[in-house]
């Protein structure tokens, strides 16, 4: 298993944390990538950008940001 | 409020705006963020066209209804830090073009929605701007990170907000000897038709709980539609047009044709130019006026900055004979347009990430 892919999206808007996100899963065909966005909007959005594309999403909050998990 | 947040927002926004017609605004003009921010900036005395002068509660509401929706939901994030200075300059040249055009995104779509065939070529224009601005986005344009500020910093906005409603209310006159305004209010002319005060300040602050909770953003939904075939905001946008033309043929407000439709002229060039720079200064911002305003009762900074952006050229375009009347294009409307488009794309070649 290896490490996951992190994307740091946090302060960035809209519609770039989809976009950096459709960056990094355009380079794996599967595995983890872990976006980190710090407004529910971008959470939301990078969240359902990522079930289109048939990834598996998992969401943690950490506060004043959050770990939006995309696998497949 | 997910995935059906912003057909639920567009169709009862798209309703209440017409419905606003029928209670005192102008017509096709339930609801235009340009329009009256430009109201705003006249009654203020920032630009001195006396028939479009008044402090529009709807704004304040906007701000305000998101602010406490925010703050309920846990979504106020005061932050800021993204490039301020090019989003003043977007919002000043986005209003220049919704100016030329004689209204913003929303107002295209409820121009549209009453019968004004003029919205068409606006409309167009405005997918134009936004697809271009796409194509500086996929290139890797972008305006750099926000950062969390301290929470006092989100406040200003809905602070301002509550000043304007003051001021609707107790009518100060700050001018000369205490006898004139500013506040100015148009006595005649579009600025002089309003629907009750509130009226316009409770479908304001419905309209930005409901945006903020559902994103709704008129100009993000045909980007998103185009870029990544996404229908989410689009989908309420056409929910928007819908309820907007169902409550304006049942009010017998659907008068379709291009002559003599309200706050609109027929030089369908520069309606199509004038949101070809709107819809590119806001692609490039982000986000139509609306999801701005809203997104300054969320505590974005910069989307305040924006708005001030917006309200400033919403001055110099009638003080330098840039907006448009009903007679067609001000004398320096398009050269102004040409102008802010240079302004765009020199903004959008410069911005560019360099990808690895």
């Amino acid at each position: 298993m290896s490490e996951p892919v992190v994307v740091d999206a946090k302060g960035l808007s809209c519609p770039q944390p989809i976009l950096e996100t459709r960056k990094a899963l355009s380079k794996i065909r599967e595995g983890t990538v872990e976006v980190l966005v710090d407004t529910v909007t971008s959470r939301e959005n990078v969240a359902r950008f990522a079930r289109n594309q048939g990834w598996k999403v998992y969401l943690e909050d950490h506060g004043d940001w959050h770990k939006v998990i995309l696998t497949r | 409020m997910s995935r059906v947040g912003p057909v639920i927002t567009g169709g009862i926004v798209g309703a209440l705006a017409a419905l606003l017609v029928k209670w005192g605004n102008p017509g096709n003009m339930g609801i235009c963020v340009a329009c009256f921010t430009r109201d705003i900036a006249g009654a203020l005395g920032l630009h001195h066209a006396a028939v479009v002068q008044y402090l529009r509660p709807e704004i304040a509401g906007f701000i305000l209804g998101s602010f406490i929706s925010a703050l309920l939901s846990r979504e106020y994030l005061p932050r800021t830090g993204s490039s301020p200075l090019i989003r003043f300059f977007l919002g000043f040249f986005a209003m220049i073009g919704a100016l030329v055009f004689l209204g913003c995104p929303w107002r295209a779509y409820l121009r549209l929605a009453g019968g004004d065939w003029n919205a068409i070529p606006g409309i167009l224009g405005l997918i134009t701007g936004i697809v271009i601005g796409i194509m500086f986005l996929w290139k890797g344009y972008n305006l750099g990170r926000a950062y969390e500020v301290k929470k006092g910093a989100g406040y200003i906005m809905p602070a301002v907000a509550v000043v304007l409603l003051v001021m609707v209310i107790l009518r100060p006159t700050f001018g000369a000897g205490g006898t004139t305004g500013p506040v100015f209010f148009s006595e005649k002319g579009p600025g002089a038709m309003y629907a009750p005060f509130a009226v316009a300040l409770g479908v304001g602050l419905l309209v930005g709980w409901l945006a903020q909770r559902s994103r709704f953003c008129t100009v993000g939904a045909i980007r998103d539609l185009v870029m990544l075939r996404d229908p989410h905001l689009f989908n309420g946008v056409v929910a928007f047009i819908i309820m907007a033309f169902v409550t304006n043929f049942f009010l017998g407000q659907f008068n379709p044709g291009f002559e003599g439709q309200p706050v609109a002229h027929t030089n369908s060039l520069w309606n199509f130019m004038g949101m070809v720079l709107a819809g590119l200064a806001f692609t490039l911002a982000g986000g139509c006026p609306g999801r701005q305003f809203i997104m300054t009762g969320e505590g974005d900074g910069d989307s305040a900055v924006f708005v001030l952006g917006m309200l400033t050229g919403a001055g110099f375009a009638h003080n330098f004979s840039l907006a448009s009347s009903p007679s067609g294009p001000g004398a320096f409307g398009p050269a102004a347009t040409m102008i802010g488009i240079l302004f765009c794309l020199a903004i959008g070649f410069l911005m560019r990430d360099k990808f690895e």
